[in-house]
């Protein structure tokens, strides 16, 4: 839109956008350098270490690596359980699959400490399963498992995948060859949107996995909330600032495909 | 497919459904109808149910949870709904720099957004401090619902603004144009014209806002233990009172709600509205 006129209703836009942008990186910012200061009270002045940084990377290293692993499996799992669910869901449109699609969606639309507890009060007996850390990734499965049919779905539906199915068909290719050869890498977009956005949100999901750890299989969000309430605030802010060098990479990769999946269309 | 039998095609389809459907029904299903039944199944049986309405300590969380929720609602609409329409109408230097920023807190989780409210709101926090040196004394107020109240709406922005500035660019232009050359004002042409155009956006921005705000868990944890909305009196009643059969109800009302609030959006705005966070 034509932007000429920059009267005072302009400047009091910006002047406000720049509030709002200003409450929402100031603590980031702040929290990255309590996490360098050697005494957040006194400030910057009392000099820049990675002291507390190495602090946290000693006692909650595991934590970390739990996340990581998590991710993956989930990752895995949403593959394997996503892509052919989408793949039924954009070639069968009906009732049946509308239906399917909503009910998919219901962990998401369901609080996570709800779904939490339903899942310890039906598998909280199985006394090994609870305690593994596959207690956990089954939450994160069902939690992330809408976003990747989803964004599958999404992909496959702006291609006309049935033409092209067609296409191989007539060409005598059988499902399987179909399947990996024409379906899949013409949804990758899709499946590459959906795999970030999974990974992403495994690694940060608190609430259902609040109540599914055990002391013994801490994730890292789980970690934090331990860091937040009984250490300095530096210690918390050292992890915090971890935190970030893990999920902003996850961010920026998933901006960047979703703008050029908007560029190539 | 004409070269696939129907049936065959089928046959492929539940196949192919099936893994998702099994781990679906045994972990989500299955476990959400035992919630239902535990619910009405401890010492007062069912009445676990009709207490959260009756007992003044849990119909006081729910009004409470209800009205916060709706204020950061109607709070993150109204901050979204100016910038968002102000940075899609304007290019300046710097633009895209603000979207970045605005985006950015995307993917924190509760804990996190906790955390961002005591840099903030907390006994070191930045208003402290700013107002420690104005007025002479320290503005805290993190560990109460206002600093809730400015979690929730801290994380809700993003969202709320990326649905905004989607909807407002794919309006066509056009209507504007139109309403201008009759002799609109731009305040006319936003009120008449832009915004009803944005209703839908709105709408399911608003539920996904409000169905969040009311499930949301990690924020309240780290803040404090002395907001008693929803979700904390779930998770004391099921770890202090050892309660479990009242935490179940509930869970499953809180649910339900926000399962509902949300189907009501996607049933008058048409596009995919699920919850997140």
């Amino acid at each position: 839109m034509a932007g000429g006129s920059r009267g005072p209703a302009f400047w009091g836009q910006l002047a406000f956008t720049l509030l709002v942008c200003l409450m929402l990186v100031s603590p980031i910012v702040l929290s990255l350098l309590a996490g360098v200061t050697q005494n957040y009270f006194v400030g910057i002045r009392s000099g820049v270490t990675l002291r507390w940084v190495e602090e946290v990377l000693r006692t909650y290293s595991g934590t970390i690596l739990l996340s990581v692993q998590i991710a993956f499996a989930c990752l895995a799992c949403t593959l394997l359980l996503g892509v052919p669910a989408a793949y039924v869901l954009s070639r069968h449109q009906g009732r049946a699959t509308r239906l399917v699609e909503e009910l998919l969606v219901m962990p998401v639309a369901i609080p996570g400490l709800a779904t939490a507890l339903a899942l310890i009060i039906t598998y909280g007996g199985f006394g090994d399963f609870r305690r593994s850390w596959l207690f956990i990734l089954v939450g994160h499965v069902l939690f992330t498992l809408p976003f990747m049919v989803r964004a599958v779905l999404a992909v496959m539906n702006s291609v006309d995948l049935a033409t092209l199915e067609e296409g191989a068909a007539s060409l005598g290719a059988g499902f399987v060859r179909r399947f990996f050869g024409v379906v899949l890498p013409n949804c990758m977009p899709g499946i590459l949107a959906g795999s970030l956005m999974v990974v992403t949100l495994s690694i940060g999901e608190f609430n259902l996995t609040w109540l599914l750890h055990t002391p013994l299989g801490k994730t890292l969000p789980v970690g934090l909330a331990d860091a937040y309430a009984s250490l300095r605030i530096e210690i918390g802010s050292a992890y915090t600032l971890i935190f970030f060098v893990i999920i902003i990479p996850c961010l920026v990769l998933m901006q960047a495909v979703a703008r050029r999946g908007a560029g190539s269309k | 497919m004409p070269s696939i039998l129907p049936a065959r095609r089928t046959l492929l389809a539940v196949a192919l459904l099936a893994p998702a459907a099994a781990v679906f029904g045994a972990f989500f299903l299955l476990p959400l109808a035992r919630l239902f039944a535990l619910g009405g199944g401890g010492a007062e049986g069912w009445g676990a149910y009709a207490a959260i309405l009756v007992e003044p300590r849990y119909f006081e969380s729910l009004i409470q949870t209800v009205l916060l929720s709706a204020g950061v609602t109607a709070v993150t609409l109204a901050i979204s709904c100016v910038s968002g329409l102000f940075l899609v109408r304007n290019r300046f230097p710097g633009r895209s720099l603000l979207v970045a920023v605005l985006t950015f807190p995307l993917v924190f989780p509760g804990v996190v957004i906790g955390f961002m409210v005591i840099m903030l709101a907390g006994r070191q926090g930045l208003i402290g401090t700013v107002t420690e040196g104005l007025f002479g004394s320290r503005l805290v107020f993190a560990y109460s619902m206002a600093g809730l109240f400015l979690g929730y709406v801290y994380f809700s922005v993003p969202r709320v603004i990326l649905t905004v500035m989607a909807a407002a660019e794919k309006l066509d232009p056009q209507l504007a144009e139109a309403a201008r050359s009759l002799g609109a004002s731009p305040w006319q042409v936003t009120a008449h014209v832009v915004l009803p155009a944005l209703k839908p956006a709105f709408l399911s921005a608003g539920a996904i806002c409000f169905a969040t705000a009311m499930g949301a868990f990690g924020t309240a944890f780290t803040l404090a233990t002395r907001i008693d909305v929803l979700p904390m009196l779930i998770y004391t009643e099921f770890t202090l009172q050892a309660n479990i059969a009242m935490a179940a109800a509930l869970s499953f009302v809180l649910g339900a709600v926000t399962w509902a609030v949300l189907a009501l959006a996607r049933s008058f705005a048409g596009s995919s509205v699920a919850a997140a966070g």
